[in-house]
């Protein structure tokens, strides 16, 4: 368990900005307070519509850096791709351009002609374990550099990780865009195909990972041959909580709130065998865990500090109240209930202090649930009845409108928010055995993740999860 | 030779001895092992007449009641052909039937019967809605069986629940057909 957490601290640690090389001057105000570069030229396209951008094949200034340039050309279309900010002109028509091996090789008059509006060049080289980047963005019409910048690996690890990092680094400058390259997905999967030995049934177990949002870079961080569920991470990128099975000898199962610290390779069980206990989220700062357990003999919502102390009873109803998750503002907490009765869980919201002001907040709903509010909109996305199958819906909560995201392609349920609210993952068996997907917040986009086993209960990172912090 | 047949005969009577002891001091039993063969009174040497037949019936410590042999069973053995039966329920509904009822009341009567056992209520779910709403719905299931077998005179400690949702189908089927077998309480044995 301990060798594939120091992996990841590594290789997320990896990227060392060596130098800012200060790009061209401009006087014009940047696109976003949170940007703070002297840059700060946009481009734009001549329309209303998206700028068109050339990405075209990193140059590699050396044999050595040959596979690097081709993943981090790869990596920056895709992460473009992604967010769906600009357009980019096709590969088979960049191709008809003349390559550029230097900045004023760039050829404006080509590129302007098939209409793009910004041009990336980029080059790579390596030496040792070091591979450097260089990277510009050229405004087409100005013929001239908005954005420069050099990076740096030295360990030699990972290039998608450079390439996520100039994604979104140029989604902040140009778009005003917190980009979600760099972030990542966790989920279980069944695919190491253990078998449990605890059971004489046949059941295999989950094991918990971590991967880049786009599926790369999947590593496992448990290793305990259990079952284990529902993990979620901590704002800071840190921690992954989820729901463990421990085998007790004489006793079975019993289901907990583990709390794995990736970057310190240690594992805090925070809830003890109080009870059964499930499906964890942190609050938005951190510093409180909601979960529910049957403790009290009833399945309730509670609250407990991140370090497990202090825990408090939210809830307090004979019905069944399960999946809770906190507003952007950590005040409320939507969850799920079966209180109205007849085979129809609905999702409820109240205050996230004492229980306090329950408000229904599905209507229409055959069956609504595992709710997921936010980061970004007043909207809270959830499961919902659709046929025989599930689909995710997005609910606005100041219009109190409903929208569909997913339409009956295989059942599709347990939605998450990406950190900048513009896309979902879920879970779905569109393809077959549960995997997990990803989908723009306006249902297009779809992109499977997951392809390796059984795939479930992906939670969305706020960041990198540096080691550092 | 007359030497190794009397250390043999010894050794035997020994292992009797000890086997006797262990059965004194276990409160279940069963028949006495056969006399090994050879083995009289006559030849531990003290004996100096004939023995005379006893009357005397030697105390043997009851047999649990006729269980089929399930006390001789492993704990895998047991729960891979369990006395205790599932107990099944209806879409997102932790309600008990007249069956589930009438199941129930046959697993307490076997709980009853086997004073020492140990169980675990796996509360199960089919795959029809999300798997984190179905593990509090496997929940509600194992927690109304258990009431209900305390209710008819099964102590609460010696009754575990744990929900695993809808994570362990034993039909993986996309049916009602499969529906209808996935969700259950199902009884596991840990202990007996």
């Amino acid at each position: 368990m301990q060798k594939p957490l120091l992996i990841l601290g590594l290789s997320v640690a990896a990227v060392l900005l060596v130098t800012a090389q200060a790009p061209p001057a401009s006087q014009q105000p940047a696109p976003s307070s949170q940007q703070p570069s002297d840059v700060g030229v946009v481009i734009r396209s001549d329309g209303g519509r998206p700028p068109q951008y050339a990405v075209p094949d990193v140059v590699a200034l050396n044999a050595e850096a040959a596979a690097d340039a081709k993943t981090i050309g790869e990596v920056l279309r895709n992460d473009f791709a992604f967010e769906r900010e600009v357009d980019q002109i096709p590969r088979d028509i960049i191709s008809t351009i003349p390559v550029a091996r230097t900045p004023e090789q760039v050829a404006f008059n080509a590129w302007r002609e098939i209409g793009a509006d910004a041009v990336l060049f980029a080059t790579a080289s390596k030496a040792g374990n070091t591979t450097t980047v260089r990277v510009r963005l050229f405004d087409v019409r100005g013929e001239r550099s908005v954005f420069a910048k050099e990076y740096s690996d030295q360990r030699g690890t990972n290039a998608r990780l450079i390439a996520h990092t100039i994604a979104d680094e140029i989604h902040e400058q140009q778009r005003a865009l917190k980009g979600v390259a760099r972030t990542k997905l966790t989920f279980v999967s069944d695919r190491v195909r253990e078998r449990l030995i605890t059971t004489v049934q046949d059941r295999s177990a989950k094991e918990v990972y971590v991967a880049d949002y786009d599926g790369a870079n999947e590593r496992r961080i448990t290793s305990n041959r259990q079952l284990n569920l529902a993990p979620s991470w901590s704002p800071d990128t840190s921690t992954v909580i989820y729901t463990g099975y421990r085998f007790v000898a004489g006793v079975g199962d019993v289901p907990d709130i583990f709390a794995s610290h990736l970057y310190q390779g240690r594992l805090v069980n925070l809830t003890n065998g109080r009870g059964a206990n499930y499906v964890a989220r942190y609050s938005p700062d951190g510093r409180l865990i909601a979960f529910w357990s049957n403790r009290d003999g009833n399945e309730d919502v509670y609250v407990m500090n991140a370090d497990g102390s202090n825990v408090r009873r939210i809830t307090n109803h004979p019905a069944s109240d399960s999946s809770p998750t906190w507003s952007p503002s950590g005040q409320q907490i939507a969850f799920v209930s079966d209180r109205a009765g007849g085979a129809t869980p609905q999702i409820y919201m109240m205050n996230a202090a004492d229980g306090s002001n329950v408000q229904r907040l599905t209507i229409g709903e055959s069956w609504a649930d595992r709710p997921s509010w936010s980061p970004t909109t007043n909207e809270i996305a959830f499961t919902a009845r659709n046929g025989p199958a599930y689909d995710i819906k997005v609910l606005n909560l100041t219009t109190r409108q409903t929208r569909q995201i997913t339409n009956g392609e295989g059942s599709n349920e347990s939605p998450v928010f990406s950190p900048n609210g513009r896309h979902l993952a879920f879970m779905s068996s569109r393809a077959g055995r549960v995997q997990i997907f990803t989908v723009g917040v306006d249902g297009n986009g779809v992109r499977q993740v997951t392809r390796d086993g059984k795939n479930e209960f992906p939670a969305w990172s706020n960041g990198p999860g540096d080691a550092g912090k | 030779m007359q030497n190794v047949m009397k250390s043999i005969v010894l050794l035997l009577l020994l292992l009797v001895a000890v086997t006797g002891c262990n059965r004194r001091t276990t409160p279940v039993a069963a028949p006495l092992p056969p006399r090994p063969p050879g083995v009289t009174p006559s030849d531990t040497g003290v004996a100096t007449t004939k023995p005379q037949p006893v009357d005397e019936r030697l105390p043997v410590p009851p047999q649990p009641l006729d269980d089929g042999g399930l006390s001789n069973k492993t704990l895998d053995d047991l729960n891979r052909d369990s006395p205790l039966e599932p107990v099944y329920f209806v879409l997102d509904s932790a309600d008990l039937d007249d069956t589930g009822r009438t199941t129930v009341t046959r697993n307490a009567d076997v709980l009853k019967k086997f004073a020492t056992w140990a169980v675990t209520i796996e509360g199960h779910a089919d795959e029809r809605g999300s798997a984190e709403y179905n593990l509090a719905l496997g929940e509600r299931r194992a927690v109304v069986v258990k009431s209900l077998l305390v209710s008819l005179g099964v102590p609460s400690d010696r009754i575990r629940t744990v929900s695993y949702g809808k994570e362990f189908p034993f039909d993986p089927g996309h049916e009602e057909g499969a529906w209808s077998k996935n969700r259950r309480a199902h009884f596991v044995i840990t202990a007996r």
